[in-house]
């Protein structure tokens, strides 16, 4: 019998017939973690006693989560992570170099690698191909110390996506309406792979968009094929030597097929407070909003910056909505100046926040009020997520924000494009 | 290692209880202060939860608990609040290797046959719940061989200090 590509690298990095259901060993490429979880991370590591890192050039740690600084307990925890990259070798990301993910993405990940990271987003490698996985800060330290984690070989859902997007369509409204199929445990312990013929045509940053979110299904990894999208994208960041080509067998074994055609998605919106409550644009047209937010790991990168843009420009927010813009990397904002986007942002309105998480998790750069609602481009709506138990929080693509913010209501991006 | 009988209240609550409910991301601040942090633990849930609970006491969910992030704080301050396991229809992945991580126990069961205030008593040996004050018992389903070993050391840390690697 043939095997998934979880399978099919996890018996690589373990040097076993590893089959789902298996319980392995397997190597880790690279073992992460940013700036709140980092520090309980280190200090689980110092407990270990094991000695040193096991590979220094394979562990990072990324200041992305609160960044600058805004509060003294905070920079404390900073100055606490530069010192153990300091004393251990390992590569270190300052505040302002991009969110971990990105860097992840631009930097690391290729296919058929293992990489795990103290947040749950790390999934988002998995569009290069990567078995690539959140965990917590003692799976992490021991990962360090060892070079080294033990899995569950999952089983997958393959899901074939066919069909051409229709105009101001894609991959988030993708990804929304895939978790709304699964629910948000439909997915738990499993692998989600990706193929069919709008997955080939599908290029690497939409790829890390549709892998950002499959942790939003329970996932334990969203993993794609490495083809060409995927040797143009390594080749396009100067690694073109990390590119191999990686498929699934063609008998390999799936628990689950779903199959979706992208010509009839609509552009889609999570409600509050679940990932998995969504719906059309359509129907939820004059919804209110008080702060749009475009950035994140999931929509933060130069073509999501590009699609909002190519929406704000010439035109001005609506008066009564803050328009918040944070770009995933230095080198998103970087290309993103170069080629106007930021100047058009910029001129519709928008306030440039720095690369990194920003308003996403609720500690600072844009926590909302009490009642008021907020329209993101990131991927969880959860209740206090943006730091207000009493705020409200929709998920939606970068046209949809964008054009959401001309009207002050959420509204489907053909309307105004 | 946990003691393998574990007695205590029920505190009871919905699906998908997001970590962001257990300790919410906007006490980021406090995660090199545990003890402050802890006085946060469940307040987006259910704010009186930290000033009822006893040591020994039991979080019982429905399905999904702990999806999210990956902040191994969620099941950090669930336990330094007292809980002694977490029962839920089901968890999400990276808070169930989390929990074991820490030692603390999470058991998979049909918790609709428990009611808030009910008195447990949870044999880990056996996996089986007793629910005292309806007089009827629950199982547990078996955790892996490895999740096992690691719960019966105390968590990861400890598990890797005594053993120096995994021993599958």
């Amino acid at each position: 019998m043939g095997k998934t590509l979880s399978e099919k690298i996890l018996s690589d990095k373990s040097g076993t017939d590893a089959r789902a259901g298996d319980i392995v060993i397997a190597g880790v490429d690279l073992a992460f973690v940013q700036d709140t979880t980092g520090p309980l991370t280190v200090r689980q590591f110092k407990e270990v006693k094991h000695g040193g890192l096991a590979n220094p050039q394979q562990t990072a740690v990324f200041i992305d989560h609160a960044v600058p600084s805004p509060s003294r307990q905070l920079s404390n925890d900073q100055l606490f992570l530069r010192r153990f990259a300091e004393e251990t070798g390992c590569q270190i990301f300052e505040g302002g170099s991009g969110i971990c993910h990105q860097l992840v993405a631009e930097k690391f990940a290729a296919p058929g690698e293992v990489i795990v990271g103290a947040d749950s987003h790390t999934v988002t490698a998995g569009g290069l191909g990567a078995f690539a996985t959140g965990m917590g800060s003692s799976d992490i330290a021991v990962a360090m110390a060892l070079g080294k984690t033990w899995f569950r070989v999952p089983e997958s859902f393959k899901i074939t996506i066919s069909g051409r997007f229709k105009k101001w369509v894609g991959a988030k409204d993708l990804v929304l309406h895939l978790i709304g199929v699964l629910g948000s445990d439909g997915a738990t312990y499993k692998a989600l792979e990706f193929d069919g013929d709008a997955v080939d045509s599908m290029p690497v940053p939409q790829r890390l968009t549709v892998a950002n979110m499959a942790v939003e299904a329970g996932a334990k990894v969203g993993i794609f094929p490495g083809d060409n999208m995927t040797r143009k994208y390594l080749a396009l960041h100067k690694r073109a030597d990390k590119y191999k080509p990686l498929q699934p067998d063609k008998d390999a074994e799936y628990e689950r097929s779903i199959l979706l055609d992208a010509s009839e998605l609509e552009p889609m919106v999570a409600m509050p407070h679940a990932v998995n409550n969504v719906s059309t644009v359509k129907l939820l047209s004059g919804t209110k909003i008080d702060q749009v937010f475009i950035g994140t790991c999931t929509n933060g990168r130069l073509e999501d910056l590009a699609e909002a843009a190519s929406i704000l420009r010439g035109k001005k927010r609506n008066p009564q909505v803050r328009l918040i813009v944070a770009p995933a990397s230095q080198q998103v904002l970087s290309k993103a100046m170069r080629a106007g986007y930021i100047q058009m942002l910029v001129n519709a309105g928008a306030v440039i926040l720095p690369p990194g998480c920003a308003a996403c998790l609720g500690v600072h750069q844009g926590i909302l009020g009490d009642n008021e609602t907020c329209l993101s481009t990131a991927n969880r709506n959860f209740k206090g997520r943006m730091g207000n138990p009493e705020a409200s929080i929709y998920l939606a693509s970068p046209a949809t924000a964008a054009a959401s913010a001309i009207t002050g209501e959420i509204t489907d991006p053909r309307e105004v494009a | 290692m946990p003691e393998a009988v574990l007695r205590g209240k029920a505190f009871k609550f919905g699906d998908n209880i997001s970590t962001d409910q257990i300790i919410p991301g906007k006490y980021a601040e406090l995660r090199s202060n545990l003890p402050e942090l802890a006085k946060h633990v469940m307040e987006d849930a259910d704010p009186a939860f930290v000033n009822n609970v006893k040591s020994g006491d039991f979080i019982v969910a429905g399905k999904n608990f702990g999806l999210g992030s990956s902040r191994e704080h969620a099941a950090l301050v669930i336990k330094m609040a007292g809980v002694s396991a977490v029962l839920a229809k089901s968890v999400a992945r990276i808070f169930f290797r989390n929990a074991i991580n820490q030692g603390l126990p999470v058991l998979i069961c049909d918790t609709d046959k428990i009611d808030a205030g009910d008195e447990l008593e949870v044999n880990l040996t056996d996996s089986v719940i007793t629910n005292v004050t309806k007089n009827s018992k629950l199982t547990s389903g078996k955790m892996p061989e490895v999740m096992v070993d690691i719960l019966s050391e105390g968590g990861l840390i400890p598990y890797i200090t005594k053993h120096g690697d995994f021993e599958l």
